[in-house]
């Protein structure tokens, strides 16, 4: 084996040892297994990595500036693999300085030795003459060099190795050696664990490790020897295995370019499908397989989910998009020679087609409609009835939203399209193509809607439904869409905050926060006029009149009020770069209009590094302490203005600045010229700043500290409508959970 | 075509079965029968069902015909039945070489491994009437389901251990794919008679009753006698707490789990039916997990007993 040079650190810190304790080595270690669930294998090598470097750098077996590059952890189907690069053989060792009684009770007055030096000396297990005497800050003691030999890492290692496996954390484990036996996600069959090409005997749930790794599982020899990491991966790959992620999809996508790119077609994108064939294969191989075009009368979506979801195949695409009747499977084999593979994946495909379109037409022998009444058996969730009490609930809310558009200028609202598409929405739900596609749910009864002759508008709005599913997925492309959307979530929020089935830290079993985000996403990016707090006041209505006649709480309004406002916080945040305290300053002076409400913040955003703005918010902060402090005591500035009572110069001035420039903002504020708004209230500044210098608030006399208290008030009110300035400043004040 | 596929394409259906009841028999498996009562799947055989629960080590194959009534189609389509036929295997305990010992029976029947695609996919499997659950996956060859491999964990709501490793081949598929048909109708069951000519009738004329036929009220009945009866059966097999050896050996706890099985059935008509609500449901499933957990806590009773009697004679 190759000498690796040793750390500089290591090489410094043992310049006394007697035995060389600082040569170090390589550790390898595998844990093989039986095939481990695909999405699991890279978040677990990734624990592995953690918990391995903590105790090696816990147990003085690496140095702990190096543990992040001196350890990598990768995963295949069948084993997590770990190696770790100038582990030290032995753990250094230690001289430590015990320290013994005084000087003066361990010598007597002629300097020899006393019983108490004795009895120190031989607790130590030196003779009296190798006892020292040092300096402590108890005065002079005696003290003698003892040196903690280091262990042997591989004896450490025997010990740490298992409980590293231990404490690899798994959604679901297993036992399979009886109830005693360690727990681990799928039987561990082999283990190897090396240190500088030496075993490290230890055994875990029955099996003992060693220095002997597996290979494919029908491609490799079952038995292969290995010194260390310096072999390890060759003589893997020589048995049809690369243990490397990157390597497995490197490959993958070449042979899926290559395979394509020959025949003029292309990969339909999948990177989700390409991770996972990535951690399903210890050797992938990409292979093209045909099926018959007459099935391409089925809807597209259907064909891919079918090749997707349950045969993980990618879909091909011709130049124009269209999809092409081929697939593209990943297999884990080097080579399919004789197309029994392909003919294989080409029957059962054709067997899954054949069964969908089986459903797309014993679906549609009745029209979606009629799928209605099935719906009652369906249960939405057990307080809140079936699938038909929601569909009633969200037709009602459609009408709702669309009524409100209607009268907010949308023209396009439909309020009958709206009813009839939520009445559809839910079908689907009781089909067999949902039954045996459910990610298809929407798409399927916009496609049946589409195909029995109900309006486009119709049709789109069923297939949209659940969109948006995320913060980059589209929204329902019509506005019938959105109404059907919004209806749903919104429904879906306020009937569960109503009986208490909130989303926890953990735990959203109705998926409430994406619907949150969704009601959000459109109401902002859709633009349509709209009062959230109204809209979920309507909500509750229907919850309250359609069965099973639900009450929600004003609480729960509120919370649900609340739940949507930190979704629109972490959107604007997260999509439109604004703080969090300019967000909260404007959501301050009203957040129940969304829209109105961004627009607010972007003028904010704007106006705020101007050269009169920043003094000014700091002066309403000075405003708010000043009458959070009067609160109680006097009236909080909610009293009028006498003008009468005004004494000094610099309090007129203000109150007449105050009133001008009122007026013009309050002008502006009504055309929604926010920026320029604020920008007058900037103007503002000179008349504060002459205030605050001349004039002492807590005036002695009480009427003159009332009026000047409600001067701030008025002031404070006034200027606060389109963001409160006082609230500026503090970024992480209200940060979404 | 490769000389090996070539001859696999004429192993029937029958054969398949053979081969793989023979290949397990020679690994020390008992061979049993089918179950004579309705089940849904070869788990809820008391060969499987009981065996697992328990020290005692045990090894036995089996084939169970599994009624699905949801899953009739009137045997009109290529892929879905009324009732399949699943080979059953349990190995108690699970041997460490399991999977190595599963693969060279799929060899046994002609399938070359390094040609052909087979992987082992995640695939927990979990009976909520039955109490059980277990960790494993479905095997794939070349995309097609075509085994359920699961390491029991739990049966009856009882922790195993030993743990045993269960095998359900599907071997209507199975069949299907070396004959190269892409119809299960189509099989050759035999080199005479076809899957379509031995099993059609059954599929059409049970799917109809499940779907069409079948008188919820009376379905509801009978479920609730057959439950009444597997209660009364428990509660006095729990109530008794001195029994004589005779007694407690005698004592019918196979027949409250034969009743068990019959409340499962006819759950699985009422579903079909579409007669349940989907709240009903759930009540309806924790009835006869009910049964099935105190059948299986009842069983390992009265095997102690049994056996401390039995030790005291001898």
């Amino acid at each position: 084996m190759k000498p690796r040079a040793k750390s500089k650190a290591a090489r410094k810190a043992s310049p006394r040892s007697e035995v060389d304790a600082t040569t170090s080595g390589d550790l390898l270690f595998e844990i093989g297994c039986e095939e481990i669930p695909a999405g699991m294998i890279a978040k677990a090598a990734g624990e592995l990595k953690a918990i391995l470097g903590m105790q090696l750098s816990t147990h003085a077996l690496v140095g702990a500036t190096t543990v992040e590059e001196s350890i990598e952890t990768f995963g295949a189907p069948r084993r997590l693999v770990a190696i770790a690069r100038n582990v030290r053989v032995k753990q250094e060792d230690v001289t430590r300085e015990v320290v013994g009684p005084p000087k003066s009770v361990a010598f007597d007055v002629a300097g020899q030795p006393t019983r108490a030096a004795y009895s120190f000396a031989e607790k130590q297990s030196v003779p009296v003459s190798k006892l020292a005497v040092i300096n402590t800050p108890k005065g002079e003691c005696v003290a003698v060099k003892q040196v903690i030999l280091g262990k042997p890492a591989a004896e450490i290692l025997a010990d740490v190795l298992p409980e590293v496996i231990r404490e690899i954390s798994w959604p679901r484990s297993m036992i399979w050696a009886g109830t005693q036996s360690p727990r681990f996600i799928r039987p561990i069959r082999w283990i190897v664990a090396i240190l500088d090409g030496k075993k490290i005997p230890f055994s875990f749930a029955d099996v003992k490790s060693g220095n002997h790794t597996e290979g494919h599982r029908f491609l490799g020899t079952k038995e292969i020897a290995v010194t260390g990491p310096e072999n390890y991966e060759s003589r893997l790959q020589k048995n049809f295995v690369l243990c490397r992620p990157d390597a497995r999809r490197k490959k993958i996508e070449a042979e899926l370019q290559s395979l394509t790119s020959r025949r003029g077609v292309r990969v339909h994108e999948d990177a989700g499908l390409l991770y996972l064939v990535t951690y399903l294969n210890e050797y992938p191989t990409v292979i093209l397989g045909n099926f018959d075009p007459e099935f391409l009368v089925l809807p597209e979506e259907i064909l891919i989910t079918v090749m997707r979801g349950h045969q993980k195949y990618f879909a091909v695409e011709n130049r124009s998009r269209d999809l092409a009747p081929h697939f593209l499977a990943v297999i884990n084999l080097a080579k399919d020679a004789k197309g029994l593979v392909r003919a294989g994946h080409e029957r059962v495909l054709r067997a899954r087609f054949a069964d969908a379109q089986f459903f797309w037409e014993s679906d549609q022998k009745i029209k979606l409609g009629e799928y209605l009444p099935k719906l009652a058996a369906v249960t939405y969730e057990r307080r809140l009835g079936s699938y038909g009490d929601k569909v009633e609930r969200m037709r009602a809310l459609a009408r709702w939203f669309c009524e409100q558009w209607f009268s907010g200028g949308v023209t396009q609202a439909d309020v009958a399209g709206a009813d009839r598409a939520a009445e559809l929405a839910k079908c689907d739900l009781v089909t067999e193509m949902v039954r045996e596609f459910p990610e298809l749910q929407g798409a399927v009864g916009g496609l049946y809607a589409r195909a029995q002759g109900e309006p486009e508008d119709i049709a789109s709005a069923v297939y949209d439904q659940y969109k948006p599913l995320g913060l980059d997925d589209p929204l329902p492309r019509n506005i019938t869409g959105c109404a059907v959307a919004l209806a749903d979530k919104l429904d879906s929020l306020v009937a569960c905050f109503a009986v208490g089935a909130n989303p926890t830290g953990s735990s959203d079993p109705f998926a409430l926060r994406r619907a949150a985000l969704g009601v959000v996403k459109i109401v902002l990016e859709k633009n349509l006029p709209l009062s959230i707090s109204a809209a979920i006041s309507a909500a509750a209505r229907f919850l309250r009149e359609c069965p099973p006649k639900i009450e929600a709480s004003p609480e729960a309004e509120k919370q649900v009020l609340d739940f949507l406002l930190d979704r629109a916080r972490y959107i604007l945040r997260e999509r439109r770069g604004f703080s969090y305290d300019e967000i909260n300053a404007a959501f301050s002076a009203g957040s129940d209009d969304l829209g109105d409400a961004v627009e607010r913040v972007a003028a904010l955003q704007a106006i705020r590094q101007t050269k009169n703005f920043p003094p000014l918010a700091a002066s309403f902060k000075r405003i708010r302490n000043i009458l959070e402090k009067s609160a109680g005591k006097e009236d909080q500035g909610q009293g009028t203005v006498k003008q009468t009572l005004l004494r000094e110069a610099a309090e007129m001035q203000l109150h007449s600045a105050a009133q001008r420039i009122g007026a013009e903002a309050m002008r502006l504020k009504k055309d929604k010229k926010y920026r320029r708004a604020l920008e007058k209230i900037s103007e503002l500044r000179p008349a504060v700043d002459f205030f605050f210098d001349k004039v002492h608030v807590m005036a002695e006399e009480e009427e003159v500290r009332k009026n000047r208290i409600a001067l701030l008030g008025m002031l404070l009110k006034e200027f606060s409508t389109i963001a409160d300035f006082s609230v500026l400043g503090s970024e992480d004040s209200k940060a979404p959970s | 075509m490769p000389k090996t596929t070539t001859k696999n394409a004429g192993l029937t259906f029958q054969d398949l079965l053979l081969k793989l009841e023979h290949y397990w028999t020679r690994r020390d498996c008992i061979l049993q029968q089918p179950y004579d009562v309705e089940v849904g799947a070869g788990t809820m055989h008391p060969e499987t069902f009981l065996r697992v629960l328990g020290p005692q080590p045990y090894r036995v194959v089996y084939a169970q015909p599994s009624r699905r009534p949801t899953d009739g189609r009137y045997g009109e389509n290529p892929n879905r039945l009324y009732k399949h036929t699943q080979l059953q295997v349990i190995l108690k305990p699970s041997p460490s070489n399991i999977q190595d010992l599963y693969l060279e029976s799929l060899a046994s029947v002609g399938i070359n491994l390094k040609e052909h695609d087979v992987r082992f996919e995640e695939d927990n499997w979990e009976s909520p009437t039955l109490g059980a659950w277990g960790i494993g996956w479905q095997v794939l060859l070349d995309g097609l389901e075509i085994t359920q491999f699961t390491y029991f964990q739990q049966c009856g709501g009882i922790d195993l251990d030993p743990i045993s490793v269960e095998l359900t081949y599907g071997l209507d598929r199975i069949a299907a794919y070396l004959q190269g048909v892409d119809n299960v109708f189509d099989v050759r069951w035999s080199n005479t008679m076809t899957y379509g000519q031995v099993r059609l009738a059954e599929e059409q004329q049970f799917s109809a009753y499940s779907f069409d036929y079948a008188d919820a009220a009376s379905t509801r009945k009978q479920f609730d006698l057959n439950e009444a009866e597997a209660a009364r059966l428990l509660s006095k097999w729990n109530a008794a707490n001195k029994k004589g050896a005779i007694e407690t050996k005698r004592f019918p706890i196979l027949e409250a789990y034969d009743l068990c099985l019959k409340c499962s059935h006819l759950f699985n008509l009422l579903d079909a039916r579409g007669a349940i609500s989907v709240t009903e449901r759930a009540g309806m499933i924790g009835r006869v997990r009910k049964l099935a957990t105190q059948v299986a806590r009842a069983w390992l009773d009265q095997r102690a007993a049994v056996q401390t009697s039995a030790g005291a004679v001898a």
